[in-house]
């Protein structure tokens, strides 16, 4: 008994010294800095927006991480995860409401703890979860949704936006369409009731007014989001006969209103702009008419810039998932990389993890490299993002949709100043004729 | 003028649809007493048969004319297979319980169907969108309507005289009204209320997949779809009266008409419109346009 006691202690002895002299636990103090980087995703996973654009950012978020973790990113992102913290996914989904998404979000943040969350597509969302975000002090993203209420009505500390709000795409519209159609005088709008059709087509009609004093409204139509029935609407579109039809519809809404519109000629008749018109390229690219005006809100997909971190993103998304990323996976890539940029500045050459006081200051105001360029966090006391943006007319050759007329829109020239509202903006800035 | 009759055009079109989802509703409110939450499920798997049913025939290289017969096949399919199922294997547990239990149940069922259609079809958007234009349009001053439109009223209208055939002209629908009026004293009569049921519920998960399957060429199919659509369908069935066939058809008109009317004239009140409509029906006639009043059973 005494001697089987003996040997046990010494294999013990043996082992303890074995472990003291290892490497593994010559690691260990760096590998408790090691501890994953807990990151909340909440995108539409189910619903009418998840098949254009909760999946596709989901998938954004799912390869470009993976390929962070593996310390594969190029250039400036070579480092793993966040400052050599593994990053570790925590995927939300969106669907269910306001309501539903600020119970998630506090679930998320309190009970699994995690150290900052990136999230929302739809513009309610993202404006009922802010003040929660402020409340819970919680470093949080926001990717996609694009209202300009968010940084223009309030002032935040834990919330950023690393995508530029809707006036970008409709000044940006209005200056197209007042460059590529001269004779184009009466407009017409179909966009969804909620803060993101309303301000989308506020923005387009003050804008198409400066800009071209003799325009005319014939309709502005503002059905309910996920209505699915347009009929009606597009009826009363092409009654006024319109020079332009201005829609923001996004998701399954888009897809459906360019089913029932096309075959009956309401977008040929008429120019439509769809300023989020690119995610429904992908999957309906025969049903879009020539000269269709498609935005992206931003230089993404097929605007995207031809440079390495963009063609190193999409040969990952596509060696994945065959189809090429979509907007809202390029919104995502923004989102993580102005992330890891923010936490890497603000841990510096330091081994120890940042705080998330330290990676907020850090993140206020910088700019960063992007699959679609640089992104300058340069409104909302440096918390909102600015980026260059890209209007083109659709062209199908020979079965395959192509993009004409592409024109770019320097970030400075479609963004008001810090400080200033969008709507006093276009009012003030925008010259008629310009 | 013109306008007046693209209102009206809008408005027949629209309450087409309605009619067919809210006639398989109130049938099955009529003769069971189940206000029926899981109608819109059954309408996304319509839906969601169609697109891959017809999606598969045209892919195959068949007649395009032929995906029209396919679609209904589709609905047809959802009804025998998942209406009898539904009923056999959950509603028939149920029943001689509060309405109430009942429309948790089916809320209960909404939320299963919901998540298996995930489960099936995934969350990616399914389109089948040729057999939408396939018929070509008409042409109507600065309008254009796509003929497809027109299969829409037609088959509301075969719905609704079949039905009315089927209930008042046929045995089986005197039995069925029978059943409606008091099941109690049909099965005392020897009426077989649970075959009556069974094929009253299978008719009314037609009804709704047909609604889906034949809306499914004109959106694109995605989860969730259903969601919006009970929502009016409840609307057009308490104003016109829950139960009530006839009621269902002028509920369907009604809002079919003051919806397109506000999206013409008064695009601002459209949202609210409806429920407007709904909500002055309910002050007048609690129970809706085309019921009756009923002596309390004691």
């Amino acid at each position: 008994m005494n001697t089987s006691r003996t040997a046990l202690s010494r294999w013990s002895c043996a082992l303890s010294l074995l472990l003291f002299a290892s490497p593994v636990f010559a690691q260990a103090p760096a590998a408790a800095e090691q501890k994953p980087f807990k990151l909340g995703v909440v995108t539409f996973l189910s619903g009418a927006a998840a098949g254009p654009f909760g999946v596709p950012a989901r998938n954004g978020a799912e390869v470009l991480v993976e390929a962070l973790n593996g310390a594969k990113g190029p250039g400036a992102y070579a480092k793993k995860g966040l400052g050599g913290r593994p990053i570790e996914l925590v995927f939300i989904d969106e669907a269910g409401g306001t309501t539903k998404q600020v119970s998630e979000y506090r679930e998320i943040v309190q009970r699994q703890n995690v150290d900052a969350v990136i999230g929302y597509i739809s513009s309610g969302d993202c404006l009922a979860v802010a003040p929660v975000a402020e409340e819970l002090k919680k470093l949080t993203i926001l990717f996609d949704c694009g209202t300009p209420r968010i940084f223009e009505d309030g002032s935040y500390k834990y919330l950023f936006r690393t995508t530029a709000p809707s006036t970008m795409d409709n000044v940006a519209a209005a200056l197209y369409v007042t460059e590529m159609l001269p004779g184009a005088r009466k407009i017409a709008g179909i966009n969804q009731n909620y803060a993101w059709g309303q301000d989308s087509w506020a923005d387009f009609e003050e804008s198409m007014k400066v800009l071209r004093p003799a325009t005319e409204v014939t309709t502005s139509q503002m059905p309910k989001l996920g209505a699915g029935q347009y009929g009606a609407e597009i009826s009363a579109l092409m009654a006024g006969r319109p020079d332009v039809i201005h829609s923001s519809f996004w998701g399954g809404d888009l897809d459906a209103f360019v089913l029932q519109a096309v075959p009956r000629g309401a977008l040929k008749k008429s120019t439509a702009v769809l300023t989020c018109g690119e995610t429904a390229t992908h999957k309906l690219a025969g049903q879009i008419p020539d000269g269709t005006i498609i935005g992206a809100r931003g230089p993404h997909g097929a605007y995207a810039p031809d440079i390495e971190l963009n063609r190193w993103f999409r040969t990952i998304y596509q060696d994945r998932f065959v189809l090429s990323p979509n907007y809202p996976a390029y919104h995502m890539a923004q989102a993580i990389l102005g992330l890891k940029t923010a936490y890497e500045r603000a841990q510096g050459a330091s081994a120890v993890a940042p705080s998330q006081d330290q990676v907020i200051a850090a993140f206020e105001g910088i700019s960063f490299e992007t699959p679609s360029g640089t992104i300058k966090m340069a409104l909302g006391k440096g918390h909102q993002a600015i980026e260059e943006t890209v209007y083109g007319r659709a062209k199908t050759v020979g079965g395959k949709l192509t993009f004409v007329n592409v024109k770019r829109y320097p970030a400075g020239k479609v963004n008001p100043p810090d400080g200033v509202k969008s709507a006093d903006w276009i009012k003030t800035a925008l010259k008629p004729g310009k | 003028m013109d306008t007046l009759v693209a209102v009206l055009v809008d408005g027949i079109i629209y309450a087409s649809w309605l009619f067919i989802i809210a006639a398989g509703l109130t049938i099955v409110y009529g003769v069971m007493r189940i206000l029926n939450m899981a109608h819109g499920s059954l309408y996304a798997l319509g839906a969601y048969a169609a697109a891959s049913l017809a999606g598969a025939w045209l892919r195959a290289g068949y007649a395009p004319m032929g995906s029209y017969a396919v679609l209904v096949l589709a609905a047809l399919l959802v009804g025998v297979v998942v209406g009898p199922l539904v009923e056999r294997g959950l509603l028939r547990f149920c029943y001689g319980r509060d309405e109430v239990v009942l429309v948790l149940v089916t809320y209960a069922l909404f939320l299963i169907l919901e998540d298996l259609i995930k489960l099936v079809w995934g969350v990616e958007s399914y389109f089948v969108s040729e057999p939408y234009g396939l018929l070509g349009n008409v042409e109507f001053g600065p309008l254009s309507y796509p003929v497809y439109s027109a299969v829409m009223v037609v088959a509301a209208v075969v719905v609704g005289l079949a039905l009315r055939w089927g209930i008042y002209g046929t045995r089986q629908g005197k039995l069925l009204v029978a059943v409606i009026h008091d099941r109690e004293v049909s099965a005392a009569l020897g009426i077989n209320v649970n075959r009556i049921f069974l094929v009253t519920f299978a008719l009314g998960t037609t009804l709704a997949a047909l609604g889906g399957a034949l809306t499914a060429p004109t959106v694109s199919v995605v989860p969730g779809m259903g969601v919006e659509v009970i929502v009016l369908a409840f609307a057009v069935v308490v104003i016109g009266g829950l139960g009530s066939m006839p009621g269902a058809a002028i509920g369907s008109l009604i809002v079919g008409l003051v919806r397109s009317s506000a999206v013409h004239w008064m695009p601002q009140v459209e949202l609210f419109s409806i429920y407007l409509v709904m909500a002055l029906v309910l002050a007048f006639r609690p129970r809706g346009l085309f019921v009756a009043v009923e002596a309390r059973k004691i």
